[in-house]
């Protein structure tokens, strides 16, 4: 388990703010951090693994005490080891992918891990190819491999899949699934995509302003057991449209664009740019290949 | 020709920047993460020698390293070491006064990379010196042939610390820029202008091979 309990005064683009956090992560747990930019999200990930010393505070990992600045504890990156996904990579340019994940290794590690994880994120090929050379897509399965290879208990992901297309987005969300049940890993992620959200994490912690204001299991946190519906997909409001006595709201679904008739109060509701949820119940969907 | 001044400059240009090197790496790595305030200090300490006239700098030395001071006379009787006209003062004088050339370019290559790249390294296990080593240094290389090149250029090219500190003497601290005084001062213009041309032409061509290298000029021919 994972208690955070962490006060710091940041300044933001968007001036200071006064991080007063309280957070208890369970073992095992995929726990999201959700909520604007300048919220606190990357500050209380560096924390945790040590790049970024609080104020004060106390974090405690299983029955270690990683920080406690009444007892003035406060353990290096070096000896937290926390597996951690940073959203520009951080691949080390000066060597090839085989040697970025080698570099990875602790003293006297068992060098096998190294084939299993390239083998695992299909970077076999790549091996020998320099971090320049790669798509967006490969630098990021790098970038989660190599944080696995020194056996971490904590991956911390902070937006890893933001730069992507959807379609590379989808298939290495696939891959962090596997990952965080192969290796028994509690995994913290940072993210915007609620799609990404509801697919990949267990519970969800929004920050606003160095606070959380909301939390709860994902389900519950995007209202989605309220709903029984037969299909149902979150998407973005990018046009509400009035025609006659009704109003056609357009929804991004994945790269389709889908209408969407509402009446005026409904309509009301929603602005653009909103996230929302398209759900049908009433009606059988039809399905066929294409 | 005597080839003398030409030997001990380069000898002295070596020597120089090798320390150099290993000196200016740390106080580098420092000023370019930390958040002290005493950098400013640091950093103007630094850059001293690039706009203060080189005699300014060879003037207090020559009186700190002077046998008649209290510091002088305690590294002369305690450690033998005599700085005032010897080879081992120009060195220590050409340290500070190259100072800049060489720590400049590498803060400035170890502040480009970002700040990720370290992170990682730590968040990995690794020891700071680890990472300056395998990860930091590897990814400024030009930064650091910059350093060593300009730092060699510019102590083969010192006049005015050297004949405050040096002075003229042959085989000890007459290097090339001294001897091209000397010979002028003698109107013997031959025996100026060939070192003059010697340095000239090496000048150059280590400037030369600094700009292709780091322009990647070598590698996009190679490819």
């Amino acid at each position: 388990m994972i208690s955070l309990n962490l006060k710091k005064t940041l300044k933001s683009a968007g001036g200071k703010i006064d991080l007063n956090l309280q957070l208890t992560i369970e073992k095992g747990q995929f726990v999201t951090l959700f909520g604007e930019s300048g919220a606190g999200k990357t500050s209380t990930l560096r924390m945790l693994s040590g790049l970024l010393r609080p104020d004060s505070g106390t974090i405690k990992v299983g029955e270690t005490i990683w920080f406690d600045s009444h007892k003035n504890i406060d353990l290096k990156p070096q000896q937290r080891k926390v597996g951690y996904v940073f959203q520009d990579y951080a691949l080390f340019p000066n060597m090839s992918v085989r040697q970025n994940l080698e570099y990875a290794l602790q003293k006297n590690q068992d060098r096998t891990i190294i084939g299993e994880l390239l083998e695992f994120a299909e970077l076999g090929e790549l091996e020998q190819r320099k971090p320049e050379t790669l798509s967006g897509g490969q630098k990021q399965r790098v970038a989660l491999v190599r944080a696995l290879v020194q056996r971490p208990e904590i991956l911390i992901l902070d937006e890893p899949l933001s730069a992507l297309d959807l379609k590379m987005r989808i298939k290495l969300q696939e891959y962090l699934l596997q990952v965080h049940k192969k290796y028994n890993l509690t995994t913290i992620l940072v993210s915007h995509d609620i799609g990404e959200i509801v697919k990949l994490s267990d519970r969800v912690y929004e920050l606003q302003n160095g606070s959380v204001i909301k939390k709860g299991t994902t389900t519950d946190f995007f209202g989605l057991n309220k709903t029984s519906a037969k299909f149902r997909f979150s998407g973005e409001v990018l046009k509400i449209q009035r025609e006659d006595v009704l109003y056609v709201i357009s929804v991004l679904i994945g790269n389709d664009i889908i209408k969407v008739v509402a009446d005026r109060t409904e309509a009301n509701n929603f602005k653009i740019g909103d996230q929302v949820l398209v759900a049908s119940k009433a009606f059988n969907p039809i399905i066929q290949k294409i | 020709m005597d080839w003398q001044p030409l030997v001990l400059t380069f000898k002295l240009a070596v020597v120089t920047t090798a320390i150099l090197f290993v000196v200016s790496i740390p106080i580098a790595r420092w000023l370019s993460s930390t958040k002290s305030k005493i950098r400013p200090v640091l950093e103007t300490l630094v850059s001293m020698p690039l706009v203060l006239p080189p005699t300014v700098l060879g003037f207090y030395m020559l009186v700190v390293f002077s046998p008649e001071n209290a510091f002088g006379n305690w590294l002369n009787e305690w450690l033998g070491i005599k700085l005032i006209f010897s080879f081992g003062g120009l060195v220590v004088a050409s340290v500070i006064y190259s100072l800049p050339f060489m720590v400049q370019p590498i803060q400035a290559g170890l502040s480009s990379l970002p700040s990720t790249l370290k992170e990682a390294s730590y968040t990995m296990g690794k020891s700071k010196m680890t990472t300056l080593l395998k990860v930091l240094l590897p990814n400024i290389k030009p930064s650091l042939l910059t350093g060593i090149v300009l730092s060699f250029a510019h102590t083969v090219g010192e006049f005015g610390v050297v004949l405050m500190i040096g002075g003229n003497m042959p085989g000890k601290t007459k290097v090339a820029s001294i001897a091209i005084y000397d010979e002028v001062e003698a109107l013997n213009y031959v025996a100026a202008n060939s070192y003059s041309l010697i340095l000239f032409t090496i000048t150059f061509f280590i400037l030369l091979l600094v700009y292709l290298t780091n322009g990647g000029y070598f590698k996009r021919y190679s490819q």
